[in-house]
């Protein structure tokens, strides 16, 4: 599948960018006319797989994460976020609801979060090399609310 | 994102407006917490009507302040929620800690 449009961002893991990377992409998604809903979802996902770069990946540092964003044909949308960071050791344990290594106010949904709201969702991860997260989602667009309304 | 709260003998409401995730609910959950632990009312009020986008940090901001409002033994009502954000809140089980109202 070729991609009709793609973008990268780089950004540095501080906490103040989880909303601009957020924002960022889901401006770049609004080319497919997504719904409100769709944006949200996408915006949602987006601010979850971040926030765990930051907060997992460079825990005790600041370090580059990057985000590659594609749109397809048929309103199919694809977003890669990476770190090279510390890595997950057991993926599975780490997508499991509820679970998490920090305790406290984190609620342990970030994975959780991001497969409701997105069809499809791919994590790779090396200990010591980084985690990349694949989020997709394919968007019926303003005309499908129009359809229902 | 900011934070208004207002306090009666029976209730401390706390009104959250803007966009809450991992970043900006760090300072939300300080100034939120000294009011709940500085009140003797029953009743916590969290309002969302003005929250415009949340992620997963929203739901550990109810969360984290349910443990605090328990401890003195106060009740957490989550009020003016968008449906996105009420079903957000269901999926994570909210619902059996906390009173769950929609907008």
């Amino acid at each position: 599948m070729k991609a009709i449009n793609e973008m990268r961002l780089q950004i540095e893991s501080r906490s103040v960018n989880e909303a601009f990377a957020r924002a960022t992409v889901a401006a770049f998604a609004a080319q497919l006319d997504p719904n409100i809903e769709e944006i949200s979802d996408i915006k949602t996902a987006v601010s979850e797989a971040v926030t765990n770069c930051i907060v997992h990946g460079y825990a005790e540092k600041v370090g580059r994460i990057y985000i590659w964003a594609a749109i397809y044909d048929n309103g199919h949308f694809k977003v890669k976020i990476r770190d090279k960071g510390c890595g997950i050791e057991d993926v599975r344990q780490a997508m499991e609801p509820l679970f998490t290594t920090l305790g406290g106010e984190r609620a342990g949904l970030g994975f959780a979060v991001m497969e409701s709201f997105c069809d499809k969702i791919k994590v790779i991860s090396k200990v010591g090399k980084g985690t990349t997260v694949t989020l997709e989602k394919h968007f019926k667009g303003r005309d499908a609310d129009n359809d229902r309304g | 994102m900011a934070i208004r709260i207002s306090s009666t003998p029976v209730r401390v409401t706390v009104e959250l407006s803007g966009e809450i995730d991992h970043h900006n609910a760090a300072a939300l959950r300080l100034e939120a917490d000294e009011a709940i632990q500085r009140s003797l009312a029953p009743n916590v009020r969290l309002d969302f009507g003005e929250v415009t986008f949340m992620d997963s940090s929203g739901i550990g901001f109810v969360l984290g302040r349910y443990r605090i409002a328990e401890s003195c033994g106060s009740h957490i009502e989550v009020v003016n929620l968008s449906g996105r954000n009420y079903s957000m809140m269901k999926l994570a089980g909210l619902d059996r800690l906390v009173t769950l109202k929609r907008k």
